[in-house]
């Protein structure tokens, strides 16, 4: 019963993206031109400037591809959905998509970090991992956080501002656990600091989940 | 007057702790010096917000539990209040920082927390200022406290470990913890800390009576002649 909701409503997130095609664009674009005003600005920069501007991107991606989970939904359909699936399901489900098209965008974007800012990866793998990290991280607070956004009828903006002092130390235990892939360093304590943000991850899914029933009634 | 016990308490241990804090000897270290005595006065600011934060909390769970709109009003008179202390220990802080290490701002982990911190709750202030409907308000204002405060805690011990602090008692630096004559200072820190406490509690107090007061007046329709 709890799978076949949650993939419906997954599956109905990834139907509504396909049909508006547009939007998933818009975002590809905005990751694209992102990338780019960043070249423009910093050219080839060094391993550690490198590390700061790819997660700074990151944070801007995850706000403008995430912001969507909830805010493009109108408070009708809400009233809807709140007939026919349980809180927990619905905002699950918004997660797990968020998470998926936030990795997406930020493949696109390592790539294009790669193509036009020089590519510095020892261990490319290991950060295409720290990537996939980074985007759960960054999607389920701001899942989370754009519920909230929705509800107070706020725009974008509301969630940047309450979003960031909270990623703040998230990026930069992302960034930390990155260096690791960019460049050789000996780093003591990485294992326990990649706990640590799963568990903090793990910590944001469960708040949400305790939480969102009472954002949503009315 | 029995009720208020704890208001004369406060005055005491406030009186004690300037006085003392200002005459009481200090034990003398290296580059700290008689600065040593910030301890009675920025340390407290940041238990009491702390303190008044993790109220705060509790009222928000309460109101999510119960619905009753009297808890929002407790909520978050304790965060405003909290957010004055932060206010006023960054500051105490930054002073003393400007005459020991040098430059009121220089990246040291616990500055940082705390710059996380306040601006979570000024975040939490805008949040709120944004919506005109009380019920509406309350809940999703409280939603966000719970998940800020509940967030807050761990990142207060993550942080702390990305960078090196410059904190007394902090990589290598000496405290008033490492030497055997720090009995003198608590005789005053540990009192400084309830007196602190107790005077924002108190602060808070007043503001939550001034803000049912109105709450009660907006929700009145009776015409009084």
């Amino acid at each position: 019963m709890f799978q076949g909701h949650l993939f419906s409503l997954i599956r109905k997130d990834i139907i509504i993206e396909w049909r508006q095609k547009h939007t998933l664009f818009g975002v590809l674009l905005y990751v694209g031109s992102t990338v780019f005003v960043v070249y423009m600005m910093s050219g080839q920069p060094e391993v550690k400037i490198w590390n700061a501007l790819f997660w700074i991107t990151q944070l801007f991606v995850a706000v403008n591809s995430v912001a969507k989970s909830f805010l493009q939904e109108s408070a009708e359909r809400f009233r809807y959905y709140f007939t026919i699936v349980k809180p927990a399901h619905f905002l699950a489900a918004k997660m797990i998509y968020s998470v998926v098209l936030l990795f997406i965008m930020s493949l696109v974007s390592l790539l294009l970090f790669n193509l036009m800012l020089g590519n510095p990866l020892v261990q490319t793998g290991l950060f295409v991992i720290i990537t996939m990290v980074g985007s759960i991280s960054l999607s389920v607070v701001f899942t989370f956080l754009s519920a909230i956004a929705a509800r107070a009828q706020q725009n974008a903006a509301l969630m940047a501002i309450l979003g960031f002092p909270i990623v703040t130390p998230i990026l930069m235990m992302l960034s930390n656990l990155a260096a690791k892939a960019i460049s050789p360093v000996y780093q003591p304590g990485w294992w326990t600091l990649a706990l640590a943000l799963l568990l903090l991850d793990l910590l944001v899914v469960v708040l949400g989940v305790i939480l969102f029933p009472f954002l949503w009634q009315e | 007057m029995r009720r208020s016990w704890w208001k004369v308490v406060c005055i005491i241990l406030l009186f004690y702790t300037i006085i003392g804090g200002f005459l009481l000897p200090v034990p003398v270290r290296f580059i700290l010096n008689e600065t040593i005595r910030n301890l009675y006065f920025h340390v407290p600011m940041w238990f009491t917000m702390i303190l008044l934060f993790g109220i705060s909390f509790a009222y928000a769970l309460k109101y999510l539990r119960t619905g009753n709109l009297k808890y929002d009003i407790y909520s978050v008179e304790f965060t405003k209040v909290g957010v004055f202390f932060s206010i006023m220990g960054m500051v105490t802080g930054m002073e003393w920082a400007k005459y020991t290490w040098g430059e009121p701002w220089s990246n040291d982990p616990k500055q940082l927390a705390t710059a996380v911190c306040m601006l979570m709750y000024f975040a939490y202030l805008i949040l709120r200022g944004g919506l005109k409907d009380e019920e509406k308000r309350a809940k999703i204002s409280s939603v966000y406290n719970v998940f800020a405060f509940a967030l807050m805690i761990p990142l207060l011990f993550i942080l702390p470990r990305m960078v090196d602090s410059l904190h007394p008692g902090n990589g290598g630096n000496p405290g008033f913890n490492s030497y055997d004559l720090d009995s003198r200072m608590r005789m005053v820190f540990y009192p400084a800390v309830m007196g602190w406490f107790l005077l924002g509690y108190w602060m808070t107090t007043l503001r939550i009576r001034v803000s049912l007061i109105n709450h009660e007046r907006d929700n009145n329709f009776e015409i009084d002649a």
